[in-house]
């Protein structure tokens, strides 16, 4: 297998999980901080100035290191998914893709259905509230909850946080009700 | 402004410090695209159980990162720049974990995407979720806001 097929050829699972995994010990090698992505949303509420006090500090000295990292995060998904793009279809479980079917979700060989998640779809109902709203409830929750997916379930899971586990049902909890009620429910709108 | 002080965070200097962090954003975003966790598809195959995919990711991130913190206690490691060793540690609110990990997790199986997924569609070229990113910073903005007022 050449190096370039590797690079845009999808990893399995075993690959992928354990280079996730090392994030958490890099960031603490490079400069003792801990992984966890949402708190970038915090910092640049931060960067513009307000001054409510959840959002009065030094982004740069407390979050400068975070936003550069997102910024990163953005160039990675450039680099790979552009550069080094998989000219492959995606492959989704059979089940999966007659689940999707039968509430109108076309599975189309993209990482994202693109019927629904464009900048056009923005002004149908359906698509303001799986974008706008479905992004929300990710900024609200994420900072409420303290943590994402790299936070709670990935660092804070690692370190045997016990609000880690807590989050981590909660994020389960809320998955499954938007998955088989709330999705279904606006897809038929 | 007190001038006597050097300003660390000018801007070169700034870049020049945290250079480093791009890079390993750079390194997490190509691996994030490879295994697809941030494709929509794949959360809706972990949401209805129908694919061992993102289990086994999450599952071998969250074991490998729990050995290597264990190593890096073992050998009392430092950082580069001369730090202990300390995470950050959550806090420990059973409101802010349950409800706002419930809210949370309502917006990821909307959208397909956690934050990190967001920031690497972008990348990607996947302009609807700039509108996602834009709607999240709303999202903690009025967290921030009604923060005094919600059970903590």
């Amino acid at each position: 297998m050449g190096i370039f097929s590797f690079l845009s050829e999808p990893w399995p699972w075993y690959v992928a999980g354990p280079l996730i995994g090392l994030t958490v010990p890099l960031l603490l090698l490079l400069g003792n901080k801990s992984f966890g992505i949402s708190s970038s949303l915090q910092h640049i509420c931060s960067m513009t100035g307000d001054k409510k006090p959840y959002f009065d500090y030094d982004w740069r000295k407390v979050g400068g290191w975070n936003l550069l990292f997102v910024l990163g995060i953005v160039l990675g998904g450039f680099v790979a998914g552009v550069l080094f793009a998989n000219p492959e279809p995606l492959q989704v479980a059979a089940a999966t893709q007659s689940d999707l079917a039968a509430i109108g979700v076309e599975t189309d060989g993209k990482l994202v259905p693109t019927s629904l998640f464009t900048f056009a779809n923005l002004f149908t109902l359906q698509g303001f509230l799986l974008m706008v709203c479905g992004g929300f409830l990710i900024g609200f929750g994420t900072r409420y909850a303290d943590g994402c997916t790299s936070g709670h379930a990935i660092t804070g899971l690692a370190s045997l946080q016990l609000p880690s586990l807590i989050a981590v049902i909660g994020f389960f909890v809320g998955g499954l009700i938007s998955t088989h009620f709330l999705l279904p429910l606006i897809l038929s709108l | 402004m007190d001038q006597s002080q050097p300003l660390p965070h000018t801007t070169p200097s700034f870049l020049a410090a945290n250079l480093k962090y791009l890079l390993a954003g750079t390194l997490f975003g190509f691996v994030a695209i490879r295994s697809e966790i941030i494709s929509w598809y794949r959360i809706q195959e972990m949401f209805r159980f129908q694919s061992f995919h993102m289990y086994g990711i999450i599952g071998s991130a969250v074991l490998v990162g729990a050995l290597s913190l264990l190593i890096l206690k073992r050998l009392r490691v430092k950082s580069l720049e001369g730090q202990e060793l300390s995470l950050r540690p959550k806090d420990r609110s059973l409101p802010r974990t349950v409800l706002g990990g419930t809210v949370f997790g309502l917006g990821w199986a909307l959208t397909g995407a956690c934050p990190g997924p967001i920031y690497a569609l972008i990348g990607s070229g996947f302009s609807g979720f700039i509108v996602v990113l834009v709607s999240a910073l709303l999202g903690a903005w009025v967290y921030g806001t009604v923060r005094p007022k919600l059970p903590h």
